[in-house]
């Protein structure tokens, strides 16, 4: 633990809380210039937020607790992530509970919470979403479990700060079998656990294809602007632990002197990520609802033979 | 998926620039929003011809999300009701309803001449009258139907922009 770290914790914090809007605006530009269109701007999410914050809350009639928690847990845990998660320094005083699995848990805590809200409107829609939602939940979490055990076993440990630090060290593990398989397979889960083009469509209007988007359907006001900003950054987050398991150079350590540096680094290589995400949406459509799960399990099978690999590759 | 590409270069931006910002004050609540709002669509009973501007001012010619103005799923979600066609019996109730539904401050826009004054459905058995009658109309769009210049300028005097 240093002032370094403490300092990288905090600015890597307020990074993703501040810019994550930002980045679903430039995902959005990017989608729009592509398709002839002029675009809104990349402010456009937080202007809709600002205005979201002023509007009347209403909550349904019948619901409960839960769902007027649900936001606040989905936002508190992306907070949490956000901070634990190496995104800008290894050496975060919260380095201890930089878990693979309690990180991946914190992310499942907010999904499963929303569903749980989606199902308390009693609503058609909130209950198939949040059905939907479980689904993907439980074919995306063991593909991600395993492809950063598969990256955590060549270090012989779970915790992501580790990880990275030695990716940072011994470049060339980047180009081996492990990381690569790896790589495919969490670059699919991202997509599913974003709730992107092929898996889920964002910006569907249509009821029956929605899967995150039906849970939210009743939220209004300061809520609804809770459940997208926490969306925005767990994108954000996804993202930039991809990024860093597989490209960590630009991460700051214990040197305050490299913070500046990291988060210069961290911003491009989200950016360049979610506008390539963005990019390569419009060459898709939305898969059928029952063929996603085929593709995730696809990705589980490259998760376990970066696995396997890891194993065999190992050496004495 | 190369084809895709070649024709994205090729094609380029297709908007057209943007028109001088119309004038006029900013009806009802409107003012509120500053730079962003959330319309939800309600057909009471169109015969689809607004549907089908409302969907090119959307399209990427006149591009109307680049004003801040956004489609959603539900009215919850929802700044602005965009209401097409004379009320039918049927859908009176669910209009009022929906109306309900959208949390304060909230802006009623009744697109078309039937959303107006029933058009050419005036006093056919199934209609109950114009949208005015159901909830209260802060902007009209007339023209049978409008041009989707006209919805643009419409939606340009909610979000100010």
């Amino acid at each position: 633990m240093s002032a370094a770290g403490t300092v990288g914790a905090v600015a890597q914090v307020l990074l993703v809380a501040a810019g994550a809007p930002l980045l679903v605006g430039v995902m959005r530009q990017v989608r729009a210039r592509l398709e002839g269109r002029a675009g809104a701007g990349v402010a456009q999410p937080w202007r809709d937020l600002r205005k979201l914050l002023r509007k009347e809350p209403i909550a349904p009639h019948g619901t409960g607790v839960l769902f007027r928690a649900a936001p606040l847990v989905l936002a508190g845990a992306a907070l949490v992530a956000a901070g634990v998660v190496p995104l800008v320094t290894t050496a975060s005083p919260l380095d201890g509970i930089a878990d693979l699995f309690a990180v991946i848990a914190l992310l499942a805590l907010g999904t499963v919470f929303l569903a749980l809200a989606g199902l308390d409107t009693a609503t058609a829609f909130g209950g198939m979403g949040a059905s939907r939602e479980m689904v993907v939940l439980a074919l995306v979490e063991p593909t991600i479990l395993l492809s950063v055990f598969a990256l955590s076993a060549r270090v012989g440990s779970t915790n992501l700060g580790e990880i990275v630090t030695t990716t940072l060290h011994d470049p060339q593990l980047v180009v081996s079998p492990v990381s690569l398989l790896a790589a495919v397979a969490l670059a699919i889960v991202t997509i599913a656990e974003t709730g992107r083009i092929p898996v889920d469509n964002p910006s569907t209007h249509l009821e029956l294809t929605m899967i995150h988007e039906a849970m939210v359907l009743e939220y209004a006001g300061p809520d609804l602007a809770l459940v997208e900003w926490a969306s925005a950054m767990r994108l954000t987050v996804l993202l930039g632990l991809f990024a860093n398991l597989f490209a960590p150079w630009g991460i700051a350590g214990t040197s305050l002197l490299m913070l500046p540096v990291a988060l210069l680094a961290f911003s491009a290589k989200v950016v360049v990520l979610g506008g390539a995400l963005a990019a390569g949406e419009v060459f898709m459509a939305k898969l059928r609802m029952f063929r996603v799960p085929e593709l995730l399990a696809g990705s589980f099978l490259m998760a376990l033979l970066a696995v396997a690999a890891s194993f065999f590759l190992a050496g004495p | 998926m190369r084809e895709l590409l070649r024709k994205i270069i090729r094609t380029g931006r297709v908007a057209e620039d943007p028109p001088a910002r119309p004038r006029g004050t900013v009806p009802g609540a409107a003012g509120e929003l500053r730079g962003s709002v959330q319309i939800r669509h309600v057909d009471a009973g169109s015969c689809n011809g607004c549907e089908v501007e409302i969907a090119s001012a959307f399209g990427p010619v006149h591009d109307a999300e680049r004003y801040g103005a956004r489609l959603v799923a539900s009215p919850r979600h929802a700044d602005a009701l965009l209401v097409t066609g004379p009320v039918t019996r049927n859908m009176r109730v669910a209009l009022r309803r929906t109306y309900e539904a959208v949390p304060e401050p909230k802006v009623v826009v009744a697109l078309g001449d039937c959303a107006r004054g029933c058009g050419v459905f005036a006093e056919a058995y199934g209609v109950a009258g114009p949208v005015d009658d159901v909830v209260p109309v802060d902007a009209e769009v007339p023209g049978c139907p409008p041009e989707p210049e006209a919805i643009v300028a419409a939606l340009r005097g909610l979000t100010g922009r």
